[in-house]
């Protein structure tokens, strides 16, 4: 029996949360202006909150089970930053109260700026951008900023390998560029020779996810950086696999000029069933000026006494605001918890497991699964999900079967060069034992595909819901309940 | 799969079918089947258009894809079947008949020489699906 | 305070499986010289020393919980029913992530489906999308709509100047790459509605308005929006939803997308974010919405369930061919508006609206009988309205400051000519007490 919906729980009159009648005289109404019908359900307050539960409970999540989602780090989101976020100073504290009121979030903000500079090797970071995606806007935003306050109107491309999320180029069209792609080779890495051919005076940027979304380290990221800022391009860095380079290499070091932060993947902020997501951006100094604004400053250094007086500070090339007041606040709060109870070691150790982790997976599943470019892996894996002897099967049938395993899929059909890929993402937080049972079910997957293939076809079996029919949701859109039309507002 | 012999065939997976003056437009059964279930069909050329050989005239989507589509040969539109709005599902089920996608008048019909015959069309499907 | 569970034992096993003698071996392919960096953080602490710590930390921020506040502008302090946080911290939702696998992801995606629901009903719209980052992200992709939806013609954006200031920003960091034209910031602030009519042209594409709009000014746009499809244009309302339980719904007066800030719906004031925007269409344009959509259909043992759908819009499949970049929408967010929206419901949310607009009317009374204190405008407005002040805004608010209040928006900071103007909110956690407090204070200050 499936959960009803909002619209047909309730009755007429009822109401959850009453609240309290005005205690000032009443004031006419706007003429014209008051609406006749408010068309919204009337739950009791349990009615609503059982409603609300029995429906988390049909959700995998973190809490729940294992969730190898590929690129989407999925690693335990520590409790403890629930509460620091909701602490009263930080949760009522209005984004326009003066600085000088507000000394605690410039901290926090402050000093977040300063750890993901260190944890990156950037000269200034902003972390105004909302998510992953708005971050490599901010970037290309500035890429071309730059090339423009340097009258290098003619760069016009930007450069993205066939391996990357497709954010990327989307955010490169966004921002009026042309995108050219490039090819990987055989290793997984960037064609390094396609590459260079591409290297002239019009060309913008390099978009570089390393590890990329192989799981693999660029084994030429230093001569493909090196290409390009040969040419007068610069490199943007898609930090959504940062997880597994915390403490083992610092992008900027390596060339990076500018980069996104995932709070959401790297820094165990929540992914809230979709968001919200968080994402910084670091940069070189050369782009220090172009970043979006405000961001936070030192106005006077402190003393032994006195800590520092924090102030906003606007970058003075910034390429303007991404979103109305200071970013994603509560997901910085987060961040910055998480990051006090790492330190340096505990960043480094948490980069070393994700990849232990990765490999182990990795070789406990070649064999029975190809691994398309077998060397020694990241913090992820990508399996194929095909075999010859077994032509009916897909990726989305081991995907769908693991279900039945109480396993959350890995990602599937990305990256786009993987036929059948199968994107697997243990992250650090899973023990040994998750992730043999893990295999263990992959192993028995990989034997059923060619005994009872049609367990896979038909999977899953065990769960709540069966396979959805997507074909009709998108022939015969219904995209809302029906709302009550005729109902009058109770007075 | 189906590659009929009174249509000439392009690498981008259209078919065009001359009738004098004029032709019919559509995607080829290769097409279809690559796409999958198809749920939406959007014409960017209206009736009146002339559209260049290798410009976009429509697009079509099934849940996983997008996909645009190329006019095979220069030509002036003359009719859009705007009736597979209502029944996407035709290009899977008849793309070489109910689900033509545009009726053109040819201006360049040399054009046609260049495009592949069944024959040549079918091998180019075999070889992609290995 | 680590969240790795290996032990040593279970180390050693597995790097014998891999066949490496140690975990640095795994990182050959690092440059040597960049190799394991020496980072400068401070000593890790373990949870009670961290929780300590952001404790330490908050108590230095003085919150609209410590002190009378009368500060919106884009943020309001509304009072948040104790089920909505209930809801928030189940681990099912917030350690979930997007409903890729919809088998095991029922809970978000209909969770989805009612907050589009509740949002169609709260705008009078035809279709909403799973939610956008914020207010400000909202508009700016309803002029990446509306450049869609005329593909590419059409070059002109009328932004009315009594839309946020923040958000007209945003609009221009967006779209500073492309070929659009904007007007109309510059019109004169009392103009209202009228003066955007006369710059609609041929050309126009969309007309962006707000509702209220920054001085918490209430128009009837029905005319503007005829106006504005007479020549073949379309309107964009930024709305706040907690004025929508009271007034008429801009889909009524014909807007063509509607978008706001969901903040008031349950959501901290958090200093900004996360917050929630809200994005919602007519059904025509629903394949030029940007951000996620939730479609009901059926699973194959003939259950009704739902899925993302129509995902061909979007960057993963369009890549450089989509017309936005989002990837995530405000999951959490969206999930508190939906809680508050239950929890409230039909009587609820217009309890808070009214209680809203007869506070704030009292509190502009009270104001404007006071010796050099007016009010800025004569139009309609809802909890927010300017006050013109016998000093400048910065002093009188420092004065209030004082005396426990926070003060409203100076409005010379964004405006020319405004330096004696404040921006004053008031929301249903404000007693008459308080303003009556309010109202005593100014009369001292601004004469002291």
């Amino acid at each position: 029996m499936p959960e009803p919906l909002i619209y047909d729980l309730g009755a007429p009159g009822r109401t959850g949360v009453g609240m309290p009648a005005p205690d000032v005289p009443l004031a006419d109404l706007p003429a014209g202006l008051v609406r006749e019908n408010l068309p919204l359900p009337e739950l009791g307050e349990l009615e609503a909150l059982r409603h609300l539960t029995r429906l988390s409970q049909l959700n995998h999540s973190i809490l729940t089970g294992f969730y190898p989602l590929g690129s989407c780090t999925m690693k335990y989101n520590p409790i403890v930053n629930e509460e620091t976020a909701r602490l009263g100073g930080f949760a009522h504290a209005h984004p326009l109260q003066p600085a000088e009121m507000m000394q605690g979030s410039l901290a926090v903000m402050y000093h977040l700026q300063e750890w993901l500079k260190e944890i990156g090797g950037f000269a200034a970071v902003s972390l105004q951008p909302a998510a992953g995606a708005q971050g490599e806007l901010a970037g290309v935003l500035m890429i071309r900023a730059y090339h423009a306050s340097r009258g290098e109107t003619q760069r016009n491309k930007v450069l993205i390998p066939d391996s990357a999320h497709g954010t990327n180029p989307a955010t490169s069209a966004m921002s009026g560029y042309r995108v050219v792609e490039i090819p990987s080779d055989a290793r997984g890495n960037l064609d390094l020779e396609a590459l260079k051919a591409e290297c002239d005076d019009t060309l913008a940027a390099l978009m570089l996810t390393n590890p990329n979304t192989l799981g693999l380290f660029e084994e030429q990221v230093q001569e493909a950086i090196e290409a390009v800022h040969a040419a007068g391009g610069l490199v943007y860095g898609d930090g959504a696999n940062m997880n597994a380079l915390l403490g083992i290499a610092r992008p900027g070091d390596l060339g990076v000029d500018v980069l996104h932060y995932n709070l959401h993947k790297t820094f165990t902020t929540p992914h809230g069933g979709g968001g919200p997501g968080s994402g910084p951006v670091g940069v070189a100094a050369h782009l220090a000026d172009f970043l979006p604004g405000p961001i936070v400053g030192i106005e006077e250094e402190g003393s032994e006494e006195m800590g520092p007086v924090y102030g906003w500070h606007q970058p003075p090339k910034s390429i303007g605001r991404l979103k109305a007041f200071h970013g994603q606040f509560g997901m910085h709060v987060r961040a910055f918890t998480y990051i006090l109870m790492q330190g340096a070691e505990g960043l480094r150790s948490v980069a070393e497991h994700a990849v232990l982790n990765g490999n182990y997976l990795r070789v406990k599943l070649q064999g029975a699964y190809k691994v398309p470019y077998d060397r020694v892996c990241m913090h992820e894996v990508v399996l194929e999900g095909r075999w010859a002897d077994a032509p009916d099967i897909h990726a989305l049938d081991i995907a769908k079967r693991l279900m039945d395993f109480g396993f959350h899929p890995p990602t599937n059909y990305f990256p786009l060069i993987v036929r059948e890929a199968l994107m697997i993402e243990p992250t650090e937080t899973e023990s040994k034992e998750v992730l043999d049972a893990f295999v263990d079910a992959m192993l028995k997957i990989a034997e059923e595909a060619h005994t009872t293939p049609e367990l896979l076809q038909q999977a899953p079996h065990t769960t709540k819901y069966g396979r959805m029919d997507e074909v009709k949701a998108a022939r015969q859109l219904v995209l809302c309940c029906e709302i009550p039309k005729e109902v009058a507002v109770s007075e | 799969m189906k590659y009929p012999s009174d249509v000439k065939y392009t690498k981008n997976d259209e078919w065009v079918r001359v009738e004098g003056e004029n032709a019919t437009v559509g995607i080829s059964d290769y097409a279809q089947d690559q796409l999958s279930d198809i749920v939406y069909v959007d014409f960017s050329a209206a009736p009146g258009a002339n559209v260049a050989q290798g410009a976009t005239f429509a697009g079509v989507e099934s849940v996983k894809a997008a996909a645009d589509i190329y006019m095979p040969v220069d030509g002036e539109v003359i009719e859009v079947n705007s009736a597979l709005a209502q029944k996407p599902e035709a290009i899977n089920s008849d793309p070489y008949g109910e689900a033509w996608l545009a009726k053109v008048k040819l201006t360049n019909p040399s054009q046609l020489d260049s495009l592949m015959d069944a024959a040549a069309y079918g091998a180019y499907c075999k070889e992609r699906s290995a | 305070m680590t969240f790795v569970p290996h032990t040593d034992s279970d180390r050693q096993q597995m790097l014998e499986a891999i066949g490496v003698k140690s975990i640095a071996d795994l990182f050959s392919a690092v440059p040597q010289k960049f190799r394991f960096p020496k980072l400068n953080l401070p000593a890790p602490l373990t949870e009670m020393e961290a929780l300590g710590e952001l404790k330490g930390i908050a108590d230095a921020n003085e919150s609209a919980d410590d002190l009378v506040s009368f500060l919106g502008a884009g943020a309001y302090h509304h009072y948040i029913p104790a089920g909505v946080d209930s809801i928030l911290r189940r681990g099912e939702y917030y350690t979930a992530y997007t409903p890729y696998q919809p088998e095991i992801s029922q809970g978000t995606l209909q969770a989805i489906f009612e907050y589009q629901s509740l949002i169609v009903a709260l705008t009078g719209m035809e279709v909403s999308n799973a939610s956008h980052y914020d207010g400000a992200t909202a508009l700016a992709e309803a002029v990446n709509m509306s450049r869609a939806i005329h593909r590419g013609a059409r070059n002109k954006v009328i932004l009315s100047p009594g839309i946020h200031p923040q958000y007209r920003a945003v609009v221009h960091t967006y779209e500073d790459g492309g070929d659009l034209q904007f007007v109309g910031e510059d019109l004169d602030l009392s103009a209202g509605p009228d003066a955007l009519i006369d710059l609609i042209d041929e050309q126009t594409g969309l007309v962006c308005v707000a509702y209220p709009d920054f001085f918490g000014r209430v128009y009837d746009y029905t005319k503007l929006a005829e106006a504005a499809h007479a020549k073949g244009a379309l309107l964009a309302v930024s709305a706040n939803p907690t004025a929508l339980g009271l007034l008429k719904p801009p889909g009524e007066m014909g807007a063509d997308i509607v978008t706001g800030e969901g903040q008031p719906l349950g959501i901290p004031l958090s200093f900004g974010g996360p917050y929630l925007g809200i994005l919602t269409t007519r059904n025509q344009y629903v394949r030029q919405i940007a951000g996620r959509l939730v479609g009901e259909t059926v699973d194959n043992r003939g259950q009704r369930g739902f899925v993302l759908t129509l995902s061909t819009r979007e960057q993963h499949i369009k890549r450089e061919k989509a017309s936005s970049n989002i990837c995530t929408n405000q999951g959490l967010m969206m999930l508190a508006a939906t809680t508050y929206l239950s929890l409230l419901g039909k009587s609820g949310l217009r309890q808070v609206a009214e209680s809203c607009f007869h506070k704030a009317h009292y509190a502009a009374v009270e104001i404007s009988k006071l010796k050099g204190f007016g009010l800025k405008f004569k139009d309609a407005f809802f909890h927010e309205f300017v006050i013109e002040s016998p000093i400048p805004a910065a002093e009188l608010n420092l004065r209030l400051l004082e005396r426990g209040i926070i003060g409203g928006y100076d409005l010379g900071n964004d405006y020319k000519g405004m330096q004696n103007c404040v921006l004053l909110a008031v929301t249903e956690l404000n007693s008459k007490e308080e303003i009556d407090y309010l109202v005593e204070t100014l009369a001292e200050v601004a004469h002291a």
